[in-house]
């Protein structure tokens, strides 16, 4: 790699590296904060961020390129994903700041540990190198375990990173070790070249099938896909609210995004994933995989949904049922398919987050996290409540809201393949059915019971009205208006190859 | 011609809504008034269509067409034909007599007329609608205010009766979403367009879909979906329970207007788009039917609760409905269509009939009365006319319509006719013996100055009482608005079965 390739390869990571210097910037700003007054660095993590996506605008992914000796990827399909982690980062940030959990404390460090998880995502969506694949992924994974463990004189806070620690090390082991045998098998770690070479050789289907179970772990863990969920919980139950919401959809996002392109590129038949339905290596049945894991994931996290009493637990599992529709649409694996998980990542990025923050203003003002006593709250603080409905209708997938659009979307898809997921598409309907259930216990709780509370009026502060008003808007007017957001998803269905 | 009367009609009840969210709460005249005017409105837009309706032509008219979203072919269009106007006046009539019924809604007012006039457009939504994606979210998006409206002001079981309601329609949604993909798939080129989707017919009924026929797979798919919305035995378990529970008004909706989105989603798109599929299922259909008008007439005889006996009878009469459909004959296909709008009118007597008593009585145990046809005689009559329409007596609506489904099915199901009319006694049994009980023999004393039926009643009474009167005894203008369409529907039905050699 020549220097002259080196610059210009920087010229198109400036986001990165601006975001680095944020990250650094905020860090020396943090020095000279008193503890009191720590939560300023939240401001300047949100005025980096802001920063950030503006210079993720002027960037031109349109012709794809590999960057730094294709160890990352500039294409439209990580540009894509770094504008919904970066969002999400937003109104993270936002919502921290208003948090009560987060109060008094020095505070300081907390947002920039949110900026470098970004970062790893950042590095993460884009990565087309097992290792840089590999440093990425750890990058996230540390982060979040700091994040998940900040309340350091709560157990269970405590018990969230051990646990999160522990499950993490462990799955990332069982990826590096298939990543070993992919290096073993093919001598190259750039997911274009094993591609090129799983393709013209006949390794046994059987040692490729390993391969591919032991990287699905790794990978099945980040995005809390059944049989790999069972740190969600109780992760996203002691981890301060706002990185709950945090980690049940950037890392998410970003975990289906190096999912995708690593199955996508690596495993791709024809050599061609922006093809418009790419074969998959014919030795290797993995839809059945993937579709096995996405009914367990769906079946499990709604039932196990049903009886949580806790909101942010009811939410930890029902992001593992969202999972289980997302992998669907890697099931069928064409564009269609792909461009409909991107949808959804997008929507679910809005609703859930919607829904956790509510439920933190909610933890805030009334100092309870127990969906039995939020009895009243739509009248008490009607806006609140009729937000809540609308994120849990959304993510029940009923119109006029986008989660409905978005499931339309996946549904569509497998449809569209023929008979062969017509099964997978009926168990997923299905599922929606049992979700309603659980959301509308949300619901019922707050609108069903104790009128009276209409009474005792409660109205949040503006600026919290402002972010949910934020998120809502998109969920029930942005489909409306030609869908934009499909539009874009299609085109992020970019992939680079060499 | 461009005009946009079905969009007005359909989304003046939204900006209602909006409008009622901008007044104050304390101020429940203007609520109150600004639903009855919007409606009232509304109301006088349907009667525009029905004028600008040329019922000897079968084709959609007032048709308004535009792309919505493109990149999956999903259109904007709505229109009506001689199925739809009936169903149009039947939606908005019923909806601003309702209002009327809700006046004495005594907690957050506000909300429920906001929320009443979300599901009128809903509801509106769905019957001029022909495009298969848009008639799918107004069919879905009328759950909401639905399951609010029967959770929030519902009777002491509103929290069960608005989930159950709920799962049991999701449920049948999730499966009619299914079947409109399919069909959007397997239609050159994809579209949800429900009169290109109709062209294609015998496309459907010649491909297959895991391993069957695609007609027959997709037919069942939507027959699940419309059947629990009518409610077809053994769907029908939400029914009593959740008609029991709601607000008088609202029960007077989902009887009147909720049910016939079951019955109208067959007939607009059940029968039309998968031909031989129908004729197929023609006889199921019919069987069921049957079932639907005995079950439901020996289920309402065993009734103690008024309101479960008259949500009871709706499933015997949508049972007649199934039964004249089924037939696909002239008579049979304009009888039920016009039974529908019957049903319509005359169950919405009965519900606020029902809810007139439970507001004085504060129960509805048929057996708790006694004699008060001496005591409120005005109030006896409306329900001496609205029982005899019920059980259709001659010179009422109700016969008209029952008379043509039977005179329809008999020539093609003489046996399940000849059971089916058995039911008819058995309507006449529950509503005669329930009218004796309550209003007829000794007085009981505790009802000894019950209250006479009120203006604001009477109101919302009189003008469906007359239109029960009058159609019983001239039915000829609402049978002119709905055959020109109706008898080419059978013709079309009849042609597809005779080239697949039914």
């Amino acid at each position: 790699m020549t220097l002259a390739q080196l610059t210009t390869d920087l010229g198109y990571f400036i986001p990165e590296l601006i975001l680095t210097c944020i990250i650094l910037v905020v860090t020396i700003y943090d020095l000279f904060q008193k503890t009191e007054n720590s939560f300023r660095v939240g401001y300047a993590a949100i005025a980096g961020l802001v920063v950030t996506l503006f210079t993720l605008s002027t960037v031109d992914a349109s012709t794809s390129r590999g960057l730094f000796a294709n160890m990352l990827a500039l294409d439209n399909f990580g540009q894509f994903f770094k504008w919904v982690v970066t969002l999400g980062a937003l109104f993270v940030v936002w919502i921290s700041l208003n948090s009560n959990e987060l109060k008094n404390r020095k505070i300081g460090e907390y947002y920039i540990l949110i900026l470098i998880l970004v970062l790893g995502m950042f590095f993460l969506v884009s990565a087309t190198h097992l290792l840089s694949i590999y440093v990425a992924l750890e990058m996230v994974s540390l982060m979040s375990y700091l994040l998940a463990g900040y309340l350091k004189e709560h157990m269970r806070s405590n018990e969230s990173s051990i646990k999160y620690v522990i499950y993490g090390a462990f799955s990332s082991g069982i990826l590096l070790y298939g990543f070993s045998l992919i290096y073993g098998l093919t001598g190259s770690a750039d997911i274009n070249e094993i591609q090129v070479i799983l393709a013209g050789s006949n390794i046994s289907p059987m040692l490729l099938l390993l391969v591919l179970v032991l990287t699905l772990v790794g990978f099945g863990y980040k995005i809390a896909a059944v049989p790999f969920h069972f740190w969600t919980p109780d992760v996203y139950e002691g981890a301060p609210a706002p990185i709950t919401a945090f980690l049940s959809v950037a890392p998410k996002a970003a975990g289906f995004a190096v999912l995708i392109r690593f199955i996508n590129v690596a495993f791709s038949g024809d050599g061609n994933p922006n093809l418009d339905s790419w074969a998959v290596l014919n030795s290797l049945n993995w839809p059945i995989i993937l579709g096995g894991l996405s009914v367990l994931s769906m079946t499990v996290g709604n039932v196990l949904a049903i009886q949580q009493a806790n909101i942010k637990r009811m939410l930890a599992y029902s992001s593992i049922a969202h999972a289980g529709y997302m992998l669907m649409g890697l099931v069928v694996a064409d564009q269609t398919g792909l461009a409909a998980v991107l949808y959804y990542t997008a929507v679910y990025m809005l609703m859930n987050l919607g829904a956790f923050f509510v439920a933190i203003h909610i933890k805030n003002a009334f100092n309870t996290e127990n969906i039995e006593e939020y009895q009243g709250l739509g009248y008490k603080a009607p806006f609140l409540g009729i937000a809540m409905a609308v994120f849990m209708f959304s993510l029940t997938g009923i119109p006029p809201t986008a989660g409905f659009v978005a499931k339309f979307y996946l549904f569509r898809a497998l449809v569209e393949y023929g008979d062969q997921y017509f099964w997978l598409a009926i168990i997923g309907l299905l599922n929606s059915v049992v979700a309603l259930y659980y959301y509308m216990r949300v619901v019922k709780a707050m609108f069903l019971t104790k009128i009276e509370m209409a009474e005792t009026f409660h109205s949040a502060p503006l600026n919290i009205n402002i972010l949910l008003g934020i998120l809502m808007i998109p969920l029930i007017l942005g489909w409306m208006i030609g869908d934009p957001l499909a539009a874009i998803s299609e085109s992020a269905m970019q992939f680079f190859v060499h | 011609m461009e005009n946009h009367l079905l969009s007005i009609v359909t989304f003046l009840p939204v900006l209602g809504a909006l409008a009622i969210i901008f007044i104050p709460r304390e101020q429940l005249n203007a609520i109150k008034w600004t639903a009855a005017g919007i409606t009232g409105i509304q109301l006088i837009f349907a009667l525009v269509i029905l004028s600008a309706f040329d019922f000897r032509n079968a084709d959609v008219q007032l048709v308004e067409h535009y792309a919505w979203i493109p990149a999956f072919n999903i259109e904007y269009f709505m229109g009506v034909d001689g199925l739809s106007v009936p169903m149009v006046l039947l939606t908005s009539l019923l909806s601003f007599l309702a209002v009327f019924s809700s006046w004495n809604i005594d907690k957050a007012q506000k909300g429920y007329f906001a929320l009443f006039l979300l599901l009128d457009a809903g509801m509106m939504g769905v019957f001029v609608s022909l495009d298969f994606f848009l008639f799918y979210i107004f069919w879905e998006v009328m759950l909401l205010p639905m399951y609010f409206l029967i959770g929030i002001w519902g009777g002491p079981q509103r929290e069960y009766a608005a989930i159950k309601f709920f799962l049991y329609t999701l449920f049948g949604s999730v499966l009619l979403l299914l079947g409109m993909l399919a069909l959007y798939f397997l239609a050159e080129p994809h579209t949800f367009n429900m009169l290109v989707l109709a062209k294609q017919s015998s496309v459907f009924s010649q491909t297959l879909l895991l391993g069957m026929n695609a007609g027959k797979v997709i037919f069942i798919l939507l027959f699940v979906g419309f059947a629990i919305k009518v409610p077809i035995f053994p769907f029908h378990t939400w029914l009593p329970l959740a008609h029991v529970e709601a607000p008088t008004a609202i029960s007077v909706i989902l009887a009147g207007v909720l049910l016939k989105m079951g019955t109208y989603g067959f007939l607009r798109i059940s029968f039309p788009v998968l031909k031989e599929a129908t004729l197929w299922f023609a006889l199921p259909m019919a069987i069921l039917g049957l079932i639907n008008i005995i079950y439901g007439a020996m289920a309402a005889l065993a009734q103690r609760d008024l309101k479960k006996m008259v949500a009871y009878s709706s499933i015997n009469h949508m049972g007649y409905v199934l039964l004249g459909m089924a037939a696909m004959t002239a008579a049979g296909m304009n009888g039920a269509v016009f039974q529908m709008f019957n049903h319509g009118t005359i169950t919405a007597m009965l519900f606020m009939l029902v809810g007139v008593v439970y507001d004085r009585a504060h129960h509805r145990n048929i057996d708790g009365f006694g004699g008060l046809a001496k005591v409120v005689p005005i109030y006896a009559g409306i329900v001496a006319l609205a029982f005899f329409a019920g059980l259709g007596l001659p010179g009422l609506s109700g016969f008209i319509s029952e008379a043509l489904c039977f005179i329809g099915a008999f020539p093609v199901f003489t046996w399940i006719t000849i059971f089916a009319t058995l039911g008819i006694v058995l309507n006449a049994a529950y509503f005669l013996w329930s009218y004796q009980r309550i209003f007829l023999g000794e007085l009981n004393p505790k009802y000894a100055d019950l209250e006479e039926i009120n203006y604001r009643e009477l109101f919302a009474l009189v003008p469906l009482a007359l239109i029960t009167l009058f159609f019983g005894l001239y039915p000829t203008p609402m049978l002119n608005v709905m055959s020109t369409t109706l008898n080419q529907l059978v013709d079309a039905v009849k042609t597809a079965g005779m080239v697949a050699g039914f």
